[in-house]
């Protein structure tokens, strides 16, 4: 069984934020893996495991040539990549990055299932999953948070609100992992070593043949105004020395709450 | 400012319509000159009436038997926007409201906007705003090319009011072929009982953080919620560590609460559980470190140990009871 897994690689999330001269968001410097694609790859190497055939192939589309989320992947154990760079893809939205990414998945042909985490940690649309789902015309199962793959299906427990449902496709299909689902494993030295002469296919837009389908005037959409949200005002602090419960009795019995 | 048909993706909860919708029909009111629901759900005569009262003047509802509700709502929204042409169609940021504006975007070729808090028009645009960096920044951004627009909105981002309308007509929608996404089929439901009122819905919010220190001691978060009639939340810390199931879970990545009282035990207030409960009337936050962002947002902070002040608390208000 072959799995694709899309991994994003992003600016490291413990940084603080901040938007470019054209309002997409700074992604100079060095890029990582998003954690909650670590949950995706864990996920494929576990289904090609039990399998016992197969590989796992990792899909990006990231700035400037970036490999090292992928390097981080690869290590996990992954056989192979497709890296999607050009800068024809700066100001794609979610859905021309789906486009990009079902191309590569076609790409790399055989694929029985892909794998995508719920939202990423930057952008988080959270609908990259299904429209690579529509564009392939695969059924998407989304929000897994255990998958199980066999006779030609896949079936998911899927996060609900109240709980969850047991979905179940006929493959190839798409599906996407919740976070903390398995736990990642951390590469060994000689997965890190190995990662490095794992091939990566780097391609194009025009390669993939989306020209002009993908970036700024493909997006439809335009940032119009970005402002410093209204802060809360802080009110009240106080030390607790032993009876700071009768302040909150006090603040709640004004609110009527009690 | 108004445009001329706003739609809104109206999905089911049980036998009702999720109140997300009435939200967005609330805003949608405000916006549009005509006023129309999509409905995915089974019984959509029953909800008839709620979604008029809201606004709707019509129901266009379609069955989505066994197979993912989103999957069946955006092919069948694909095919009513043939049909009828409305100018915007809004969803709600929720699993089957991301599955649904997902799949119909790719198969109208149409961008999307999420997360979004707002939206308003302004001339011949339509324009909706999203919080970025953890709640810190409002982004507007207006769609560009051709109608429909699409766009998903985070709950709670409007208050549901009724218009005081007539029921909506219902339109039965029949052969919506969701093809292969239609393939992904519902075996079964695992519901897991849950006392009290929902936490989006509760006027009293209940949260713990890592600062509890191991799971067991959630039972403090859970005690002083159910003394309080309210629902008990989590940050993202202890979902992730396991303490407690991702449905508590309040934040950028989790649910957005409104209550009159928010009470945060033991959590920092990182800018992403922020931007999930700022909106709350009243924060009272107790936090060890008197530097702790939460503080900056609450309307009371305790600097001290919840294992000191939630019992005594808890005590207090039992002795009332
Ligand atoms: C704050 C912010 C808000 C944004 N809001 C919008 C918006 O409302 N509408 C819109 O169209 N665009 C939006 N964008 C742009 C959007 O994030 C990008 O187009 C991005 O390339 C894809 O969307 P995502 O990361 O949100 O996808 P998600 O759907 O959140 O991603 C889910 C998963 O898909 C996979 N995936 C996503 N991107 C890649 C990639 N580049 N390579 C490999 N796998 C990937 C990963 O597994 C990821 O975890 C926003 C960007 C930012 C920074
Ligand atoms: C993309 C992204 C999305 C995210 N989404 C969310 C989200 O939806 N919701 C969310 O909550 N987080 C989210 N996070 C995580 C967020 O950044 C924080 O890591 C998380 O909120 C921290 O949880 P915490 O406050 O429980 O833990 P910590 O930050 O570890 O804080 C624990 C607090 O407890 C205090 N404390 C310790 N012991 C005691 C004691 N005995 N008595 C009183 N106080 C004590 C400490 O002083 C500290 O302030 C997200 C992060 C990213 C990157």
């Amino acid at each position: 069984m072959n799995v694709v897994v899309c991994v994003k690689q992003i600016p490291d999330p413990a940084a603080p934020g901040a938007l470019d001269s054209d309002n997409t968001l700074t992604r100079e410097g060095k890029l990582i893996l998003d954690e909650s694609d670590s949950f995706g790859v864990e996920m494929a190497l576990q289904l090609v495991d039990t399998a016992g055939e197969g590989e796992v192939t990792l899909v990006s589309m990231a700035p400037n040539n970036e490999v090292s989320g992928l390097r981080t992947a690869l290590a996990m154990g992954a056989a192979k990549a497709v890296l999607i760079s050009d800068e024809a893809l700066a100001g794609t939205d979610a859905l021309g990055t789906a486009k990009v990414l079902a191309k590569a998945v076609e790409r790399v042909g055989d694929a029985d299932l892909v794998l995508t985490s719920t939202e990423s940690t930057d952008g988080y649309t959270g609908t990259i999953p299904t429209q690579i789902g529509q564009l392939l015309d695969w059924p998407a199962l989304t929000f897994a948070k255990h998958i199980e793959v066999g006779d030609g299906k896949v079936t998911i427990q899927r996060q609900t609100e109240a709980g969850y449902d047991t979905v179940e496709a006929p493959l190839p299909a798409v599906a996407s992992v919740t976070a903390g689902v398995v736990e990642p494993r951390y590469p060994s030295f000689k997965g890190i070593m190995a990662a490095k002469n794992k091939p990566v296919d780097e391609v194009t837009v025009a390669d993939l043949g989306l020209d002009g389908q993908v970036g700024w005037s493909g997006a439809h959409q335009a940032i119009t105004a970005v402002e410093a949200a209204p802060e809360r005002e802080a009110g009240e602090k106080i030390e607790d020395e032993g009876d700071a419960h009768e302040n909150i009795v006090s603040f709640l019995d004004e609110l009527k709450v009690i | 400012m108004s445009i001329g048909k706003v739609w809104v993706l109206a999905e089911a909860d049980g036998d009702e319509v999720a109140s997300a919708a009435l939200e967005l029909l609330t805003k949608a009111r405000e916006i549009g000159d005509t006023v129309e629901a999509v409905y995915v759900g089974s019984s959509a005569d029953a909800v008839a009436g709620v979604l008029g009262e809201h606004g709707a003047t019509t129901v266009y509802a379609v069955d989505p038997g066994d197979s993912l509700s989103g999957a069946v709502g955006a092919a069948a929204l694909e095919k009513l926007i043939g049909e009828h042409s409305p100018d915007l169609v809004m969803f709600d940021q929720s699993y089957d409201g991301r599955d649904a504006i997902a799949g119909l975007s790719a198969r109208i070729d149409r961008t999307v906007l999420t997360n979004s808090a707002d939206i308003r028009i302004d001339g011949d645009q339509v324009r909706a705003t999203t919080a970025i960096f953890g709640g810190t920044q409002i982004v507007e951004t207006a769609f560009e090319g051709e109608a429909p627009y699409l766009a998903a909105f985070r709950p709670k981002s409007f208050v549901a009011e009724p218009s005081g309308g007539a029921a909506a007509a219902v339109v039965a929608v029949d052969g919506v072929d969701a093809g292969r996404a239609g393939e992904a089929k519902v075996l079964d439901r695992h519901v897991e009982e849950a006392e009290g009122p929902k936490l989006e819905e509760a006027e009293v919010v209940v949260s713990g953080g890592r600062g509890l220190g191991e799971a067991e001691h959630y039972a403090l978060v859970e005690t002083l919620a159910k003394l309080l009639k309210g629902a008990p939340g989590a940050s993202r810390a202890i979902v992730d560590a396991g303490w407690v199931p991702y449905s508590h879970q309040v934040g950028q990545t989790g649910k957005t609460v409104k209550p009159k009282v928010y009470i945060a035990l033991g959590i920092s207030g990182a800018t992403q559980h922020l931007v999930g409960m700022k909106g709350a009337d009243n924060i009272i936050a107790v936090n060890k470190d008197a530097e702790a962002p939460i503080f900056s947002v609450s309307d009371l902070g305790i600097v001290g140990d919840v294992h000191k002040v939630v019992p005594k608390l808890i005590e207090a208000l039992e002795a009332r009871a």
